[in-house]
């Protein structure tokens, strides 16, 4: 099934929840509203001509002039060999998205890693810590405003240049 | 419970009159097996494994946001250190999604030449992961006979590119320079010689019966468990998925190459245990001999690399590549906003998923086991913190 | 010692001196010589020579360059290991940590009281012999419980646990394995067996019925695992991530514990020499007590040396086993072999007072046939291996 298929199976079920699909991209994506996300990876899955049981890859984004910080997500599917992708914006300044860690496991690693690097936060996510960072870092590195901090533990992160 | 420091945490259990312990262990980040700097917070009844945690982060050094700030064509060398074991194909990945962001198609001889490159890394990938689950296990001899062909083949890539780790040998378009004269002779000669002495590496340890009662029936992960958390590559193989990306998703020139797929049937246990996935990347190194040996025959002249600006700057947009790499389906999401600087790039490695399984594999496993898990799932930290 | 001084005594020498004192002195100054000479050299030695091996069957080089060959490398080593800092762990058990080195050494110095070098030179030739020497290698045992427990660590502690289960299950089928022998002979004393025992090799004990064959390779088979080598090796280089029960240890301490673990391989050696493989015993060739004395002692020494080799080749070769199959190994299967082993061979004698001629020429024949077969597949591999380590893809 191509993207716009899936699109209009999806849009039939979930109508307003679901928002256009961008099939002039390279790799056309459909926005999802954060409410229904989880209902939507879930009939993803359980429906049989679309059986999406594989949650390839979860990244976030943060884009800073729409001011979302946006949430991918590519599926793929090993009986029906087709893939597809979802995007969901969360607002930049609380981004909270319900978490699909019951539908696939793979989202408990994916989720804990956007997390730690951009700061949103996945709601009913059983293990929401850091993943790559040390467990007291402040802040989020990813983001595009992000500073570092002075120090850590003692140790300065400033340093000279040696170009000057 | 908290993983900083060293913790202990004693728990008492009562029965029937006698006390027992469970000890918290640290397979510390420090460790003999050249896994790389993970660690392992082991919550153990005994001998017997109840959890195994694993703390990752020892080798985050921010590539993602790196990208950010070196551009497009500057990320490449960056690339060979999110998996410096199968360098070429973080190479491949990050020129196939600079490739499609931007619409560039890589000529024929430079697909072959990628693919030469691919798949020799790939041998020696294997290599490095079945030599180091068998001295994991405690032979010490066929971990060398595997090294000393690995050494083989990084002479000759070392030949063809310079270097004999990070190699930096793709470029956005292509690959940095055609095969050196001679080259295809050399591997030649050296494919030769390489396909019998994997014979005598299974007669040494693949067959011994001592290696089979260690790994056989061990940390058994069924087809739905596997695709359910994402496992790759010859993990995902290895439980009964006859699922290749070079197949399924066909890039580069794979299409015109025929190679087989192997798959874990069980053999010598269940399907989907340590012994399926060591045995499925034995198996792909002679798949990989197979390819290399088609590609020297095939390979047409040409130009190696396509015309790309050197202020590389794809139209807005997102993409997302597959390569199948050594650990399995590397994914490359790269996020372009028409500058020179890509806005993100994100990658989803193999050895990320393996290591969310061990936890859930390792209940009810002894300790022993524990390495004999991670090995096969042929896991490398640098892959997971990138 | 005793029979020897005594002829020494009988022929003037140490004249006017009380022969307690002559047995005490001699006795101990052999001790002495053997300690320091032969043990200490010995186990050293071994340290250099299955690097070497090691490296040989892993198409390396090895040591190679502390003196000719390489063969200074165990002093080199040796002057390394003791001029490092000694460390003890802070909040270590200090005199348990302390004392574990030592007692283990004891315990395994202490069994060279028994092993003889040749007919007429051993430290004591008790008549209790076998027995003492299974006794006192359980001293190594409790030596590597201080060191684990007191090491303070928990993966030193796993280690040491461990190698106490292994060492104390494979001393019963070892015991078990020897008692065939001991049913031969009817003493347990190491001189008395070997005199038992004749110098062709169908008068070894090794081949003189398909019992006492079998209880050949289950002795060798617990006897190593008792001596911590691979495929049985858990305690020292499990818990695969640190060092098992020697982690904390470090300069001449660490040396002591190795040292033990690599002369231990000639206690092994020795002990199959003795009791299947006929000892000292050479053909009648000589009459002069000092050639005789000399090649007694070569024969012993290369015999059990040859052993060495045998469990160096079988450590490079060979995966580890995990605890609980070393234990099924041990208790589900060695056990109850050896036990009939035991039973079969008592029948046996019963059956065949004086020994069964036919049955002693078909083990021999047997014996060298395998060792015939395997020269064969081995010259076989050898000729093809030569050009292959020799290949070098740029040139």
């Amino acid at each position: 099934m191509d993207a716009a298929a899936i699109h209009q199976r999806l849009k039939a079920r979930f109508e307003d929840h679901v928002g256009d699909c961008d099939t002039a991209a390279k790799d056309p994506s459909i926005m999802v509203s954060p409410a229904a996300i989880v209902l939507v990876c879930q009939f993803l899955k359980d429906e049989p001509d679309l059986a999406f049981d594989a949650l390839s890859n979860e990244s976030g984004v943060d884009y800073k002039a729409k001011n979302v910080i946006e949430v991918v997500y590519h599926l793929y599917s090993y009986g029906h060999r087709h893939s597809i992708v979802l995007k969901v914006d969360a607002p930049r300044d609380n981004p909270v998205i319900p978490t699909v860690e019951h539908v696939w496991k793979a989202a408990n690693w994916l989720e804990r890693e956007i997390y730690d690097l951009l700061g949103v936060t996945f709601e009913g996510h059983t293990d929401l810590r850091r993943l790559l960072l040390p467990e007291d870092w402040v802040g989020h590195p990813l983001r595009k405003d992000y500073v570092e901090p002075e120090e850590y533990h003692g140790i300065s992160t400033r340093r000279e240049s040696l170009l000057k | 419970m908290s993983l900083t420091g060293y913790e202990v945490e004693v728990e008492r259990r009562g029965s029937a009159g006698l006390t027992t312990e469970e000890m918290t262990l640290n397979m510390g980040p420090q460790h003999p097996s050249t896994h790389g700097v993970l660690r392992f917070v082991v919550k153990a009844d005994g001998e017997v494994m109840i959890e195994a945690i694993p703390d990752v982060g020892y080798l985050h050094r921010s590539i993602e946001k790196i990208a950010e700030k070196v551009g497009y064509h500057g990320f490449m060398p960056y690339t060979d250190r999110v998996d410096y074991i199968a360098a070429m194909f973080c190479n491949q990945g990050w020129g196939m999604v600079c490739e499609r962001l931007a619409g560039i198609e890589v000529p024929k001889r430079g697909e072959y030449c990628r693919v030469i490159a691919a798949e020799f890394n790939r041998i020696a990938s294997h290599l490095l992961s079945v030599g180091t689950m068998v001295l994991d296990i405690g032979a010490a001899t066929p971990f060398f006979h595997a090294f000393r062909e690995r050494e083989r083949i990084n002479d000759l890539l070392e030949e063809l590119c310079g270097a004999r780790l990070t190699y930096n040998y793709m470029r956005i378009g292509g690959v940095a320079w055609d095969l050196p004269p001679g080259f295809a002779e050399k591997s030649l000669a050296f494919l030769d010689q390489f396909e019998p002495l994997l014979d005598e590496f299974n007669d040494l340890i693949t067959l011994n019966k001592l290696y089979i009662e260690r790994v056989a029936d061990v940390a058994v992960i069924s087809a739905e468990e596997a695709i359910n958390y994402n496992l790759v590559g010859p993990n995902l193989r290895g439980s009964g998925v006859k699922y290749d990306v070079r197949c399924d998703l066909a890039y580069s020139v794979y299409p015109e190459l025929e190679f087989d797929v192997p798959v874990g049937c069980g053999e010598e246990g269940t399907v989907g245990d340590c012994f399926d996935r060591y045995i499925v990347r034995i198996r792909e190194i002679k798949e990989s001999v197979k390819i290399l040996r088609q590609c020297f025959k095939q390979m047409p002249d040409g130009p190696v690399i396509a015309k790309v600006p050197r202020k590389f700057k794809p139209p807005a947009g997102d993409a997302y590549v597959r390569v199948e790499s050594a650990r399995g389906d590397m994914g490359w999401y790269a996020v372009s906003d028409g500058t020179e600087f890509p806005y993100r790039c994100r990658i989803r490695t193999g050895s990320f998923s393996g290591i969310s399984i061990v936890d859930k594999v390792s209940r009810g496993l002894m300790l022993a086991d524990l390495v004999a898990v991670i090995a096969s799932l042929d896991i490398v930290a640098p892959e997971i913190d990138r | 010692m005793q029979g020897f001084l005594d002829r020494l005594m009988a022929q003037g020498y140490f004249a006017g001196v009380p022969a307690e004192v002559v047995y005490a002195i001699g006795m101990v100054g052999f001790g002495l010589v053997v300690v320091l000479g032969f043990i200490l050299t010995v186990a050293g030695v071994t340290t250099f020579v299955e690097r070497r091996v090691w490296a040989r069957i892993q198409s390396r080089v090895g040591p190679n360059r502390v003196g000719p060959q390489g063969i200074l490398q165990w002093l080199a080593d040796g002057i390394k290991l003791v001029m490092k800092e000694d460390v003890v762990p802070h909040d270590a058990d200090p005199r348990l940590f302390r004392l574990a080195p030592y007692v283990v050494t004891m315990g395994f110095v202490a069994t060279f009281v028994v092993i003889p070098f040749t007919g007429q030179l051993v430290i004591a030739d008790m008549n209790v012999g076998i027995l003492y020497l299974t006794a006192v290698t359980a001293l190594v045992v409790v030596g590597i419980l201080m060191a684990g427990w007191g090491s303070n660590n928990k993966w030193s502690l796993i280690g040491g646990i461990r190698s106490a289960a292994q060492i104390v299950s494979y001393e019963i089928p070892a015991g078990l394995s020897i008692f065939p022998v001991v049913l031969l002979t009817g003493t347990l004393s190491m001189q008395g067996t070997i005199q038992a025992q004749g110098w062709a090799p169908y008068h070894w004990f090794v081949f003189n019925s398909p019992f006492t064959f079998a209880a050949f390779f289950i002795l060798f088979i617990s006897i190593l695992a008792e001596g911590n080598r691979t495929p049985f090796d858990l305690p020292e280089a499990e818990t695969e991530l640190v060092a098992g029960f020697v982690t904390e240890y470090s300069g001449v301490r660490y040396l002591m514990f190795f040292l033990v673990e690599w002369g231990n391989l000639y206690v092994i050696g020795a002990l199959m020499t003795t009791l299947y493989l006929g000892g000292w015993q050479i053909p009648p060739v000589t009459s002069n007590a000092v050639v005789q004395n000399v090649l007694q002692f070569l024969t012993f020494f290369l015999k059990s040396y040859f052993w060495v080799l045998v469990a160096m080749w079988i450590r490079a070769t060979l995966p580890r086993v995990r605890v609980d199959q070393l234990m099924t190994t041990c208790w589900k299967y060695l056990v109850p072999i050896a036990f009939l082993n035991l039973i079969g061979q008592a029948v046996w004698i019963v059956l065949f007072p004086d020994g069964s001629r036919l049955a002693q020429a078909l083990m021999t024949l047997l014996g060298f046939g395998i060792i015939g077969y395997f020269f064969y597949r081995v010259v076989f591999h050898l000729r093809r291996a030569r050009p292959q380590m020799q290949f070098s893809p740029l040139s």
